[in-house]
This record gives C-alpha cells, structure tokens and sequence, in this order.
C-alpha cells in the first residue's frame, strides 16, 4: 500500500507526483510508454510561467527549442492570407512566455521533477483499470505480474482517452462532438534557414496560429519553429473529418502547398509524423473531478483551452495536476475532502479561464467563423488595398457589404457573432 | 486546391517509431462493420489503418497504430472496435511528439 498512486507521467502526472512526494507522501508514477512523454503529442508550445512558484528559474533549464518572441495569426483562403503579426523582445528575456519543445524532452524533465522529489517513476506500465471497494478507488490493476498496486489516492492522469475515469462514469465512453484530432509533422530545416525564412535570430521562435486552412472542416493550422526543424499542422474537429471524406494528411499537405506558407516550409523533410486527440469542450463540458478516493487531472479532466485565440494545454496540465498533488496530501495528512480539489482549482486560473471563456469553442468552431468569416474578411482587405483606377475607391462599408453578401454572410449575423465574440471574450 | 504531398503514406509513417507488441491491442469484428455505411475510421484514422475490403468489412492492422482513440470515438457501431492500450513499453514512441 503506498500513498498515492499517479496514472500517467504526462505534465499533470509529473506536476501531481511532484507536489505529493513534497508534501512527503509514498508516490508512485505509472508510465504506460518506455519513457514519459514518448506517448504524447502536441502543437508545439508550453506556457511555462505555471511553474514559477514549484520550480523558480525553469526558464534555465527546461529542454526548449525556441522562445516564442512572434506571434502570428492568419486568416487563409485557397488563395489569400491575412497576417495580424505580433513580436515582443520582453517574450524573449526571462520570465519569459512561450516555449517551443518536444514532449519527449519536456515530459521526461519534469517527470524527473517529480522523482527528484522522491516519487518513484515505473515506466512501461499500463493501468489496465481501477480496483474499487464498497465505492472507493482504493488501487489499479496494471499489465504487470502481479500487478494491482494499493494506494489511498488514485489520480488519473492518463490522457484525453481516460479509461480510468470512464471505469467509474466520469468521462463518457466516447464523445466525439467535443474532441478534435491533432495531425502533426516536424519538417527539419537548418537553423539559419529557419532564423532568415522567419525573421527571427538565436532562440528567438514563432507560433503561428491559422484560421480558414482545413477546407471547411471546424478546426485550424499552426506552424511553429523548433532549432533545426519547424512543427506544422492541422486540429480538426473529429465529427467533421469523419463526415468530410478528407483525409487528415490532404490537410497538411493543403496547409504545406498553400502560397503562404510554401516558402516556409520548401525543401524541408519529414522527421515524424504524428497524431494525437484534444479534449475541446471546454468548461460546459468537464467531467466531475473527483470521486471517493480519485481525482482527475489534466487532459483526462478535459481541460484544455481551446478558445480561438488561445490555444493551452500543458500549463493548464500541469495548473491542475499540481493542485491534485496538493489534494491528496491534504487528503493522506489531514483528512481533508478531495472535493477540496475542485475548489481548488476554482480559486486558480485552471477553472477560471475555462470559466470566462466557456462560450469560445462553440464560436470558434461555428460554421459562419470556420466556413464564411475568412473568405469575407480576406476579400475585404483586398478590396480596401487594390487600387481600381480610374475608378475611386469604393467606401470600407460597401466593401464589407459587398464581400458578405458573396460569402452568404447576412449583416444581422455579422452584428450577432460581434457582440457575441465581445461577450465571449471580454 | 488539393495538392498531394509528395510523400508516400508508407514514407510518411516510416518516420515514426512502434514498438510492435505480440498482441493485436485493437480488434475489428468484420462482421459488425459490414452493416455499418459510414465507415468513418477509414477516413479519419490518422494512420490509415482501417482499409474497406471487398465484401463491405474491414481489414485492420494494429502494427502502426497512434494509440490516439479517434476510431472508437467515430465508430458507430456498438462492439465492432475492442480498443485497448498496447502492453507497457509497446507501440508508438514520438521521439520529438
């Protein structure tokens, strides 16, 4: 029998091994792969500031790549891209605000955290399911001979397929209105090609974030730059693919072949390919976070913010599987309720982000945003900048009437989706 | 404005590592699949596994499989996909991920 058991060595593991075994608690991590991270895939960014107060100065040592300094988002059709580019030298001095990096690097890092901290990491190890008495989770069973490990917390750290917290009803079995697909390649390039093609130089990186890229399917693009390689990709909406007939690969390809963002990647080769799926329902969509002896944690407790303009889910891993840690602690040391967790989190950006922008991926996502807006809004930037001589420009209001009407647009809608993207994300 | 990248599919997941398990962690009863018009793994799976077979069922070959959940989330067809993780240590490894 140990303290705590943590399914999955994931940042909301690692982050909930590691505040446990502080707090001087027995804690074991279970890694279904051969070593934490080589499960996981992701855009390409880590919010690292979370960590400030656990892990002063990890600026130093985290393995990154690039230091996000550039921001870019863009708006395409098959044949337009409309850029809002943003660059910050303060992104690029410490405390810093994103950073590019592999998982396979960032996870084993901060798993190693958690061990530092006297949690005992056992890698290629499934938790095949939850041992539960008279309505407690009291263990798991795992692949190993002999495997069921006892414990007085179980913390589910196990990824957006949870099997664990589906055991107990927490998650649905399947749930595919509120999941999207991440399709991703690394595409290596050298350095300086990367600094010149991006404008950026030493660890200076880009995230660029795309809308208008997947062929009407709800979803987007990114491109971000690593060292020597770039990660470009799509996220789309699962129920969309599936009923689309297109296959995720067309829509890298697509997004590569696209005359904005050819140049980029030209002459790059693929390093890997990779996939993976990305909880996106938001706050109106969580699970329950608890259970007797049980917490949820990170994607397994869906919470990463997908909110348009935000994209985040390692902070929010690691926000919430440091306060599950803290939870269970106070649960082995002192009796305290594990609903103390949700509360928690309550009181923390974790659930209030989710909160305030609990209306965003049903926006993002709507079909007038995903299907319409950037045909509309690319033609009416280049109606503003093509010059008609000798005809006199045509006023900005007749251009945006003109470019809605030929994308089905209505005005009402137009002034619907404003004050409800204001309320959205005020 | 579909234009294929030129890669092969079998190049492109030749870039990813597996570490091929003896047991098959994912199982298509074929018989399900048969009365199922959808087929929805075949387009979505991102690693191509599902092919459509001659008599309206399914072939499908766990070997470079994501472990990412997408077929079972699309499936419509109650029991047609037995979906497990891999045993420990085994199928996909992301070097970069």
């Amino acid at each position: 029998m140990t303290d705590v058991i943590v399914v999955g060595a994931g940042p909301a593991g690692a982050s909930a091994a590691l505040t446990a075994a502080r707090a001087g608690l027995e804690v074991v991590l279970l890694e279904r792969g051969p070593f934490p991270g080589s499960k996981n895939a992701y855009g390409g960014v880590v919010y690292g500031r979370v960590l400030d107060d656990v892990l002063p100065g990890w600026y130093d040592e985290v393995p990154v790549q690039r230091w996000v300094t550039r921001r870019s988002t863009m708006v395409l059709t098959d044949t337009q891209a409309l850029t809002v580019d943003f660059r910050s030298t303060a992104w690029g001095e410490a405390p810093y605000n994103g950073c590019t990096t592999f998982r396979a690097d960032f996870d084993s890092w901060l798993a190693n955290k958690a061990v530092e901290a006297g949690a005992q990491l056992v890698t290629s190890t499934v938790a095949t399911g939850l041992l539960v008495e008279n309505g407690v989770v009291v263990g798991v069973t795992t692949d190993r001979p002999d495997g069921d490990l006892r414990a007085k917390v179980v913390i589910a750290a196990d990824g957006v397929n949870s099997f664990l917290a589906k055991q107990l009803g927490l998650l649905p079995k399947t749930d595919a209105a509120h999941l999207t697909l991440g399709v991703k390649e690394v595409l290596s390039l050298p350095r300086e090609v990367i600094d010149e093609r991006f404008g950026v130089r030493g660890d200076e990186g880009v995230d660029v974030e795309i809308l208008g890229c997947t062929r009407g399917i709800a979803g987007g693009g990114f491109v971000y730059t690593n060292k020597d390689s770039l990660s470009v990709g799509v996220v789309v909406s699962i129920d969309g693919l599936a009923k689309s007939g297109i296959r995720p690969e067309e829509l890298i390809a697509d997004l590569k072949a696209h005359p904005a963002v050819a140049p980029w990647v030209q002459g790059a080769e693929v390093k890997e390919y990779a996939a993976h799926l990305i909880p996106e329902g938001g706050y109106d969509h969580l699970p329950e976070l608890s259970a007797p002896g049980f917490l949820v944690t990170g994607d397994a407790a869906g919470l990463c913010l997908a909110a348009g303009i935000w994209l985040e889910g390692v902070n929010f891993a690691i926000g919430s599987g440091l306060a599950a840690g803290k939870a269970a602690a106070g649960h082995v040391q002192r009796d305290e309720p594990l609903t103390s967790y949700k509360q928690d989190l309550e009181g923390s950006f974790v659930l209030q982000d989710h909160k305030r922008l609990r209306k965003a991926p049903g926006l993002v996502l709507s079909d007038r945003v995903q299907q319409q807006y950037p045909g509309m809004i690319a033609d009416l930037v280049e109606g503003m900048f093509t010059v008609t001589n000798p005809t006199a420009k045509p006023g900005v209001l007749t251009l945006l009437r003109r470019s809605a009407k030929k994308h089905g647009v209505k005005l009402r809608h137009l002034a619907a989706d404003g004050l409800s993207g204001g309320r959205t994300f005020r | 404005m579909t234009q294929w990248d030129d890669m092969a599919f079998d190049d492109r997941m030749g870039t990813v590592e597996f570490r091929v398990g003896e047991r098959p962690h994912i199982v298509v009863d074929s018989d399900i699949c048969r009365s199922c018009t959808t087929k929805a793994c075949v387009t979505a799976c991102p690693a191509n596994l599902f092919a459509p077979t001659s008599d309206g069922g399914i072939l499908f070959n766990y070997e470079q499989c994501f472990e990412c959940g997408t077929c079972y989330q699309v499936c419509n067809s109650e029991g047609a996909l037995s979906w497990t993780y891999p045993d420990g240590g085994q199928g996909v490894v992301f070097r970069h991920g």
